[in-house]
């Protein structure tokens, strides 16, 4: 009989929910020696909305533990492997019972995540156990050529996963067609879209699919050196990135004619971001990487002929190279078979907001956005409506609830005005108000323009400026049109995606809900009852039963009256806090 | 713009003599090689917490690199601050997943408590309070860092209890 296994997951949310805690409680129950277990570490299983989470593997199978704690854990431990009676109300997944959460697996299909959460993210030796480095193996064995593997990554469909969508194999063709002495394969690890992990989460669970892409990458155009640009911001990544490079150069998967294959030199390094948006941006990616400030190079010339330190360089991001190894290794058509004709395969999304189980999930392209929102993400927090949902950060847009079945493609979504991006997807209910969005989108990109190109520079800033009056009740007739027309001029006269996509998230939520932002303008009232400066609070008189505690818990003093009567707020003296409405134990504030 | 960020330091708190040869290793390490700048500017902040004065001078004496170069690189990027911080930093997250959970909230309430506004150190020097731009934790919005330790879920009231035990921790 096997020894059972217990696995906690230590992504970076997990830790954050928690995990650690419950793995030092588990190693010192190991410790004291009286039960035997196995007890191991893996990174991000996805159910971000159950985490902290721990797996017991038995001679029954695998139960699947969620929100667990010290307390729980050595519940676990007793209950589940000394009493041999599993805890079914704290199993979340199981092979051997329903649990009432396999919705979210249910619709996704694992390729990208395919080892995040069942391996132990430090060790290569877990990674190659589950056909991790075949792909490059294959390639050594069997001879294929670089042509071959080019097309190979060509047939599968595979587009560019950082936002862009480019045909990853006609990147590598390009780079592959310029000869240099020295050329660079960069890896996009700056995961800068506010509501994304999708990135983190790959690198933290299974660095070494990423570190073979782009071995495989590199012998496809002929690469001599590799740099991944990760994000500062995430310190796990970084560290256990520098342990998979570690172990992949003693394994001869990094350096000199790796895997025999003569000639074949590489090396790849992690060069650490410093907070720069922009840098997401492949030509100010490279700045970054010389020393420089990170602000976007004009192109042509592309990377691929003059890229990092002016070598021929070819730039993908980390979603898109994980897929890479899986594809040289099962084929292209079993690859395209996911997906739709013009977009093969699956896409990671980060699903968060008000969504009731949030967190990552991989889905072949073509599911509706309302599959993955009802049936996986099982629906909108606390029975609220939904109202729309935000796609691509700050580059991409909103799309309102009524076209849920969006299929969720590149050129679908395109055509809503959002656009795939990164994989973001947070979702918005009827408390969301679209203009404080749009507005919030606009603050970030106002904020992280490099300020190379005007419009993009001043033209946000005004943008920024029209819609935070907009917010606080000085709109003006004729906003909106002015909104739409320097959203148009800065979309035509930025360098790059920063600029050229900054004004989406306005142009959609106008487009969608065009009356909200009348309503801010026109009526001073914010319909979500999110905007502080247009909210009015009054006393109920019906309902006020006088018992004073509005008054006294007023920061202003706004609010009079006398015990047992009918009280009063001051609207001058209100500063709109909103402590009377949830003070109010009787109901009599209204808010509109 | 990213500019902005230079107009923040004209109130700037006093810097403290630092200890500069701690700096020689990083020096030695990345003399002459290309692309060093930002890697030397991370190793000086980890060392101070921030970038004084003087390791600009420092690092123009002894690798001929321009000021204005690593000045120009320093208020790129959100990363290097040009003035003291507290001992701990409290990164509260404003990606739009916390967006969306109400992190202006955090942000108020824990300006409120410390008193202090949002992007300034306590006059104890104990806490610095920042906004950033995503953390990466967006399932547990509204998230706050504080060190390399991540509170998720939270409200103003939890966010101002967890201020609250670090300082209690920091007067025994």
């Amino acid at each position: 009989m096997s020894k059972t296994q217990v696995i906690v997951g230590l992504g970076s949310c997990g830790i954050a929910a928690g995990a650690s805690k419950v793995y030092n409680k588990l190693q010192a129950i190991k410790d004291m020696g009286n039960v035997d277990f196995i007890l191991k570490k893996t990174s991000c299983i996805g159910m971000c909305y159950k985490e902290p989470l721990v797996e017991i593997i038995d001679e029954n199978g695998s139960f699947l533990y969620g929100n667990i704690n010290e307390d729980k854990a050595a519940e676990l431990i007793q209950e589940h492997i000394l009493n041999k009676n599993p805890l079914q109300n704290y199993v979340v997944k199981s092979e051997l019972f329903k649990t009432g959460e396999e919705d979210f697996f249910e619709s996704q299909v694992k390729i990208v995540l395919r080892n995040c959460g069942y391996i132990e993210p430090e060790d290569i030796n877990e990674y190659i156990a589950r056909t991790g480095y075949e792909a490059l193996k294959k390639i050594a064995k069997n001879n294929i050529s670089r042509e071959d593997i080019i097309k190979t990554v060509k047939d599968s469909g595979l587009r560019g996963r950082g936002g862009g969508g480019f045909s990853t194999g006609m990147k590598w063709q390009f780079a592959y067609n310029y000869q240099s002495e020295e050329k660079f394969i960069i890896c996009n690890a700056d995961e800068g879209d506010p509501g994304a992990f999708m990135d983190r989460s790959v690198l933290e669970g299974d660095p070494h699919s990423v570190i073979e892409g782009m071995i495989i990458g590199a012998y496809a155009i002929g690469a001599n050196q590799g740099v991944i640009y990760c994000r500062a911001e995430y310190p796990l990544a970084i560290k256990r990135l520098n342990i998979a490079l570690a172990q992949a150069r003693e394994r001869g998967f990094l350096g000199n004619n790796i895997c025999g294959i003569t000639g074949f030199n590489l090396d790849i390094y992690v060069k650490e971001g410093a907070g720069a948006f922009v840098c997401g941006e492949e030509t100010a990616l490279m700045a970054s990487i010389e020393g420089e400030r990170g602000m976007p190079r004009k192109r042509p010339p592309f990377p691929a002929e003059s890229g990092l330190w002016r070598k021929p360089s070819n730039i993908n991001n980390v979603e898109t190279f994980a897929n890479i190894p899986w594809i040289i290794y099962n084929g292209a058509e079993a690859y395209a078979k996911y997906g739709t004709p013009k977009s093969a395969g699956t896409k990671v999304f980060a699903v968060t907001g008000k969504i009731s189980r949030g967190g990552l999930v991989e889905v072949p392209l073509g599911i509706t956005i309302n599959d993955i929102i009802f049936k996986i993400g099982g629906g909108i927090q606390n029975g609220k409506k939904f109202k729309a949902v935000q796609l691509g950060g700050p580059s991409g847009g909103c799309i309102p609830a009524y076209m849920g079945d969006t299929i969720v493609d590149y050129d679908s979504l395109s055509s809503t005005g959002a656009i795939m991006g990164s994989g973001g997807m947070v979702v918005m209910d009827e408390t969301t108000c679209m203009v404080d969005m749009a507005k919030f989108f606009l603050d970030f990109t106002a904020k992280e323009s490099c300020g190379k190109c005007t419009f993009c520079r001043i033209g946000t800033k005004r943008m920024l400026e029209i819609l935070t009056r907009i917010t606080e009740g000085k709109g003006e007739e004729g906003d909106i049109e002015k909104l739409e027309e320097l959203s148009y001029k800065i979309i035509d006269n930025s360098l790059c995606a920063l600029g050229q996509t900054a004004p989406n998230p306005v142009l959609t939520t106008i487009k969608y809900f065009r009356e909200e932002y009348e309503a801010h303008i026109r009526d001073k009232k914010c319909p979500a009852k999110k905007c502080r400066a247009l909210l009015t609070y009054t006393v109920i008189e019906d309902k006020c039963t006088g018992c004073t505690v509005c008054a006294k818990n007023c920061p202003t003093q706004a609010i009079s009256g006398e015990r047992k009567m009918v009280h009063f707020i001051d609207q001058d003296k209100c500063i709109k806090c909103g402590v009377c409405f949830s003070k109010c134990k009787f109901e009599a504030i209204s808010l509109t | 713009m990213r500019i902005n960020r230079i107009l923040q330091e004209k109130k700037r708190p006093e810097q403290k003599e630092v200890d500069l040869s701690l700096l020689d290793e990083k020096i030695n390490s990345y003399r002459g090689k290309k692309g060093n700048i930002i890697p030397l500017l991370q190793g000086a902040q980890s060392i101070y917490g921030y970038l004084p004065d003087s390791v600009f001078d420092k690092l123009e004496k002894e690798l001929d690199i321009s000021k204005s170069q690593m000045y120009g690189v320093a208020t790129f990027y959100s990363q290097f601050r040009l003035s003291p911080v507290g001992k701990h930093i409290i990164k509260v997250c404003h990606g739009t997943a916390c967006h969306v959970q109400n992190a202006t909230e955090l942000t108020e309430s824990l300006a409120e408590a410390l008193e202090i506004n949002d992007g300034e150190t306590t006059p104890d020097g104990l806490f610095t309070l920042e906004s950033v731009a995503c953390l990466g934790c967006c399932s547990l919005a509204p998230v706050i860092m504080i060190g390399d330790e991540v509170f998720g879920r939270l409200n103003g009231k939890s966010a101002v209890k967890i201020i609250n035990e670090y300082k209690n921790k920091e007067n025994q």
